[in-house]
């Protein structure tokens, strides 16, 4: 017990302070895991494959990214719960109306959605939808990915009307290797352990072991104490800036961008085109040119954007392609930088054309 | 950097506008393979007629490809298409090992057939995109070889 021992404590405990407050948590029922894909299987683990049967449904969505379609796909064997997915229409948004037919069954036991699409933007209406699932189902769980909607829009956990919220530090301005699961700590304390090992034991035999109080029960080995005082860093940096100042300017560049990249020849803009309905990722295709070769060379032209699935397959086969250009915006982001973005896509265009 | 002229060739944009063997059916046809790679969404039908070359050996009657791509791997099998035509199995399957080895930057053999396809050395500058060149030529190899094997349909998922 030296004090540089305390005091790493000390700044891994004020980091999970620092996340509770800013997402409206409990700090008992702030988990720091790996990533949000780690968060996420946590809960398939330890919630779905124990509390989830036959009978159960657990209903995501098309528009989720992989890391909340594979863990309940891992756990539903085991489980033997029905996995339902709401499916995604062709603006890009969720089909309500078969959300509906599948929650009146009153048998979704577990909801996870996604608060905001990595891919077409939207930003789902996660408070109706949860309140929806509870009234047809006091008992069911909800889960929110706030992967792209924590960083993006301010969010509050209870306002969301959530159990369980996952966001990623990478994406909030901080360091990769560090992960959130924020939630009710009752919920926790019935769940069983994740992963076995050092921190999360309260005692330790041969033969067993009893557990630690939450969330220290999740905590399994030597924690990511530099990761989490990093992510704590990047929070003070975006309250500093304000979340709602955050939003706003995020809202103003895709105001610019949208209809500016539909204007080049061919552009479709994938999702919801009011600025208001999403967040700040805009998937685009371009008639007649494959997303590789339309992130080569405007990488090429110094702006940087992806290509491909985005991990979330389903969703882009829904759009009806097997890949997407997508530039992603951040609050450091200029409207310059939307003016060179869809200068480069222009210039990609005459590449192919000339 | 490597230049993006050395990715994007005149030769290699030709024949991504002006496809030569692009086709979703071929007929008759004796064997058929279907090459996709779930990383990049890449999707490659390769159909081939086998004929014979007179002495009794089996050549590349004609070919028909047809996909879903970026300009390299279409452009790719356009190309790879010309070259092969007319070829015997064996020889076919040789010329695609040359290009393989030519884009793993291990020196150009058989620079006469390979036709177009020495357009792809710069290719080889964007290690990203190698397999995109490669999938052609790899639907070929695998048609020769489910041919050989008395097949006439094979997928092959790449990873
Ligand atoms: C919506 C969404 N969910 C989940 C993830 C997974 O995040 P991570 O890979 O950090 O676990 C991401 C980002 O990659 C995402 O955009």
């Amino acid at each position: 017990m030296h004090y540089l021992a305390e005091a790493a404590t000390e700044a891994y405990e004020a980091a999970r302070a620092t996340v509770a407050r800013f997402v409206g948590a409990d700090p008992r029922g702030v988990v720091f895991t790996k990533n949000a894909t780690e968060a996420l299987n946590l809960l398939a683990y330890s919630l779905a494959r124990r509390s989830l049967g036959p009978g159960d449904i657990l209903l995501s969505t098309q528009m989720e990214h992989h890391a909340n379609l594979v863990p309940w796909q891992l756990v539903q064997p085991d489980a033997g719960f029905e996995l339902r997915h709401v499916p995604v229409r062709p603006g890009g948004t969720l089909d309500l109306d078969a959300f509906e037919a599948v929650v009146a069954t009153g048998r979704v036991r577990l909801f996870t959605v996604t608060g905001a699409s990595n891919v077409v933007g939207t930003i789902n209406p996660v408070r109706e939808l949860a309140a929806r699932v509870r009234a047809a189902n006091p008992e069911a769980v909800v889960v929110v990915d706030g992967a792209q909607l924590v960083p993006q829009v301010p969010t509050d956990l209870l306002d969301l009307g959530a159990d369980f919220l996952v966001f990623t530090g990478h994406k909030l301005y901080g360091p990769t290797g560090i992960g959130v699961l924020a939630g009710r700590p009752e919920l926790l304390e019935a769940m069983p352990p994740f992963l076995g090992g050092g921190e999360m034991i309260a005692n330790v035999t041969l033969e067993g072991a009893t557990f630690n109080e939450v969330p220290y029960k999740f905590e399994a080995g030597t924690p990511m104490i530099a990761e989490a005082v990093g992510l704590a860093a990047a929070i003070d940096y975006v309250n500093g800036i304000g979340m709602g100042a955050v939003r706003a300017h995020e809202v103003a560049l895709l105001g610019a961008a949208i209809p500016a990249l539909e204007a080049v020849d061919g552009v479709t803009v994938h999702g919801p085109h009011d600025p208001a309905a999403r967040c700040a990722v805009v998937s685009f295709s371009v008639e007649g040119l494959h997303p590789h070769d339309i992130g080569t060379i405007m990488d090429r032209e110094g702006v940087a954007v992806r290509a491909g699935h985005h991990c979330a397959k389903p969703l882009v086969r829904a759009l009806g392609s097997a890949a997407t250009t997508r530039a992603s915006f951040a609050v450091y982001n200029t409207l310059d930088e939307v003016d060179a973005l869809v200068a480069a896509l222009a210039a990609t265009r005459r590449f192919f054309d000339r | 950097m490597a230049a993006l002229d050395d990715l994007y060739q005149e030769i290699i944009l030709d024949h991504y506008r002006t496809p030569r063997h692009r086709s979703a059916t071929l007929d008759p046809h004796d064997v058929h393979v279907h090459h996709s790679n779930p990383l990049c969404g890449d999707e490659l039908d390769l159909r081939l007629r086998v004929g014979d070359d007179g002495q009794g050996r089996p050549t590349v009657a004609a070919v028909a490809y047809d996909g879903d791509g970026c300009s390299i791997s279409m452009a790719s099998a356009s190309v790879m298409s010309e070259a092969v035509t007319g070829r015997t199995l064996a020889d076919a399957d040789d010329v695609a090992e040359a290009f393989r080895l030519m884009m793993h930057g291990e020196g150009v053999k058989r620079e006469e057939d390979l036709g177009d396809g020495v357009a792809f050395t710069g290719v080889a500058k964007f290690p990203v995109r190698v397999k995109c060149a490669l999938l052609g030529w790899m639907a070929l190899r695998d048609a020769i070889r489910t041919y050989d094997e008395g097949a006439r349909e094979h997928r092959v998922t790449h990873e």
